[in-house]
């Protein structure tokens, strides 16, 4: 699954554009849900593989939450759950 | 019934049988569905709560121009049926007609924002599983056309597999071509076709995505470009520093406006109340009647109605905030701060209201969709100092805070007032802290994952309708639930009547008087005597009603007017140790009736109301304990 060219999202920079590659439950193990219902929140916020993203904005501390646009939509989301999307950049 | 005419079967059809059928929206969150239910509507809805839970069910009533009466289903906004909480299983099962004691829908609404279809399209496709008809109403379509978004409505259609029309719910004949599909439809609605909906699994999701962004792709052209005022707004409001900066000012604008603007408001009513009082206090009737519409139903209303102006100026802003998309910015700067003490970053605004009063700030939290963190917050947005504590710290204060500067610039009052603030911001911190552990057992919790939706200009009509509705169920609550504690609290201050003749005020020889001396054991190690007792019990109704309370208790004419001279006497029957465990006390205590109330109402039963109830009894227990226990070994007792 991990490939040299991909980071997950949870670590890009405001200002990263790029697809998704995949969704990888097993690297978000901090996240707030069991891995197969965080999987599903996270498609039905429309994170699928293929999409365009870009990472706008961050929160003040510690970079966190951070506000990232998925194709149409702008979705919030905090970097912990944002580590099971796997990114390559544009 | 005559047994002599035999009655036609009643067809099974609802739309033969006279009864309006049921039309529901749904829609994802942010896609201006309740605008289009206000202007379906108009001001012909109801909104009441599912039994049991805390999800509000709007309805509506409307005539389509074919002559047909419609009632109109309004359901939180989601982004699938799949229920992720207790209530959003209420919203799927109405949707799926299993609700017990509810009617399916006839006919579904998937309600779109033209300019942001994408995850709308998924919905879309999950509903035409349900066994009903199924309509997209591609909504603000005038913004979408003003971005260059075009759509091709019958491509969409053939695609999908269900009527598309296109609606715009801030014109006033934005809504014909929806309404004449509607008629159209339910002019002949086919047989129920049994539902094949399931739970979607992530598999099932994502190619439903992948189709969704297949159609995208086909029937819409430029639907990716982004609100180009949203971005350049956003480039300020979302900057990490100056956000946080702009929040804080818009907060503070907000706040001036609900003590500032509510006030004169708030004059007139409370004398309209007194004078209402007093007139049926100088009507000739039997003295018991006229403390009871004297002092329990009229000072009893009229005490919680005076907080109606700041509920309406409250309301007024986090409506206009959230129709102009702003709350999900705030809550998406404040999310680290909050998250910090386990609460959602949506809970920042009912907190922070809860300052003026918590039960607007309980009815606020209606904006925070996971059940849990709503609850959470409900729960401890009785700590915040609200309003009507403010009289009872200043009577304390006052009374036995020696007025002098300490490290020459700071009062001491000043100082032992914001001490009071502060105790109850970390104590409501901390309780949501422990509670996020110990009762719901997560560590991480509910991630906080939103939509930012682009910024629109509220609708002044939609705004108008908000805010009515907020008031009413306010009036609603103040006219029932607390009504009835009210009276109860007079009849407990009230019975039995103090013999003919008999010295000292007359609630010394009630009800409220025998429960002060029988209290007396458990609260001597507060140091609170059988009066302070006393007092509480009317304060329940009102925090500030313990001041005039406690003036009738130590016989001082002129009531809560009298708040120097009820100070003086207080200074010389109390000991520092037992005024300070009686702010301590206030800090935590569940010393208001109405807001007990209004928990029972939100959460739809009596467990939470209890359970808030014992945690801050339990507080505030422990708080006057130490504080006088401290207080005595220091010899201030």
């Amino acid at each position: 699954m991990t490939d040299p060219s991909t980071i997950a999202l949870g670590e890009a920079r405001v200002g990263f554009r790029g697809r998704i590659f995949a969704l990888d439950m097993t690297r978000a193990q901090g996240a707030g849900l069991p891995a197969p219902e965080l999987e599903r929140r996270l498609l039905e916020l429309g994170f699928v593989e293929g999409a365009t993203v870009e990472l706008l904005h961050q929160g003040f501390f510690g970079g966190d939450p951070i506000a990232v646009r998925v194709a149409q939509t702008t979705i919030a989301l905090r970097r912990r759950e944002a580590m099971a999307i796997v990114v390559a950049a544009a | 019934m005559n047994a002599g005419i035999a009655l036609p079967l009643a067809p099974a059809s609802a739309v033969d049988t006279g009864l309006a059928p049921i039309v529901a929206l749904v829609g994802n969150p942010n896609c201006g569905k309740t605008a289009l239910f206000n202007a379906l509507t108009g001001s012909r809805q109801k909104v009441a709560n599912y039994p049991g839970v805390t999800v509000e069910k709007k309805l509506g009533r409307l005539s389509t121009p074919g002559g047909r009466s419609i009632q109109l289903l309004d359901l939180p906004g989601t982004y699938s049926l799949r229920a992720r909480s207790p209530d959003e299983e209420i919203t799927r099962d109405a949707v799926l007609g299993k609700l017990k004691g509810e009617t399916a829908p006839d006919l579904i609404v998937c309600v779109g924002d033209a300019s942001n279809l994408r995850l709308a399209l998924r919905l879309a496709l999950e509903l035409r599983h349900v066994g009903r008809p199924v309509v997209l109403a591609l909504n603000m379509m005038d913004i979408a056309r003003k971005r260059g978004i075009e759509i091709d409505t019958a491509r969409l259609a053939a695609e999908l597999g269900v009527p598309v029309v296109s609606s715009i719910a801030v014109r006033r004949s934005g809504t014909d071509a929806l309404l004449a599909e509607l008629d159209r439809l339910l002019a002949r609605l086919p047989e129920t076709t049994a539902a094949d909906w399931k739970a979607p699994d992530a598999g099932a999701l994502r190619d439903a995505q992948h189709e969704a962004d297949r159609i995208l792709k086909a029937a819409v052209r430029a639907p990716g470009t982004p609100d180009s005022a949203t971005t350049r707004a956003d480039a300020i409001l979302l900057h990490p520093v100056a956000g946080i900066v702009i929040l804080l000012a818009i907060l503070f604008v907000m706040f001036q406006a609900v003590f500032a603007w509510a006030k004169p408001a708030m004059d007139v009513i409370s004398e309209g109340f007194t004078w209402l009082g007093a007139f049926v206090g100088s009507l000739p009737m039997p003295a018991l009647l006229q403390s009871f519409l004297k002092n329990g139903l009229i000072a009893g209303v009229g005490s919680v109605i005076v907080f109606l102006p700041q509920i309406v100026i409250l309301f007024f802003f986090i409506l206009l905030l959230e129709d102009l998309g702003y709350m999900a910015r705030a809550a998406f700067l404040m999310d680290k701060i909050m998250g910090g003490a386990g609460l959602h970053g949506r809970a920042f605004i009912p907190l922070l209201s809860s300052f003026a009063c918590a039960i607007p700030g309980i009815m606020a939290t209606r904006v925070i969709d996971d059940r849990r963190d709503r609850l959470t917050t409900i729960l401890v947005a009785p700590l915040m100092t609200c309003s009507a504590r403010i009289p009872v710290y200043t009577l304390i204060i006052s009374a036995f805070i020696p007025d002098r500067q300490v490290w020459g610039v700071v009062g001491l009052q000043g100082l032992v007032m914001f001490g009071l603030y502060a105790a109850g911001i970390t104590g409501a911190l901390s309780v949501s802290f422990v509670m996020k552990r110990l009762l719901w057992r997560t560590s991480a919790g509910e991630p906080f994952m939103l939509e930012l939706p682009d910024y629109k200009i509220p609708l002044a009509k939609s705004l108008a309708l908000g805010v009515w509705a907020r008031a009413m169920a306010f009036l609603k609550r103040a006219g029932t639930t607390i009504l009835s504690m009210m009276i109860l609290i007079w009849l407990l201050a009230s019975f039995p009547e103090a013999p003919v003749g008999a010295p000292g005020p007359a609630i010394n020889y009630s009800l409220a008087a025998m429960l002060g001396h029988l209290l007396e054991p458990l609260t001597l190690p507060l140091g609170f005597n059988w009066q302070i007792n006393v007092a509480l019990i009317p304060g329940m109704a009102a925090r500030e009603v313990a001041v005039g309370a406690l003036g009738t208790i130590y016989a001082i004419d002129g009531g809560a007017q009298a708040t120097q001279q009820i100070g003086q006497a207080l200074a010389g029957q109390w000991s520092l140790g037992t005024a300070l465990a009686l702010l301590a006390w206030y800090v935590f205590a569940p010393q208001c009736a109405s807001t007990l109330a209004v928990i029972r109402r939100e959460t739809g039963g009596w467990k939470w109301m209890w359970i808030t109830f014992g945690y801050m009894l339990a507080l505030a227990y422990a708080a006057a304990l130490i504080a006088y226990q401290i207080a005595s070994a220091l010899g201030a007792g």
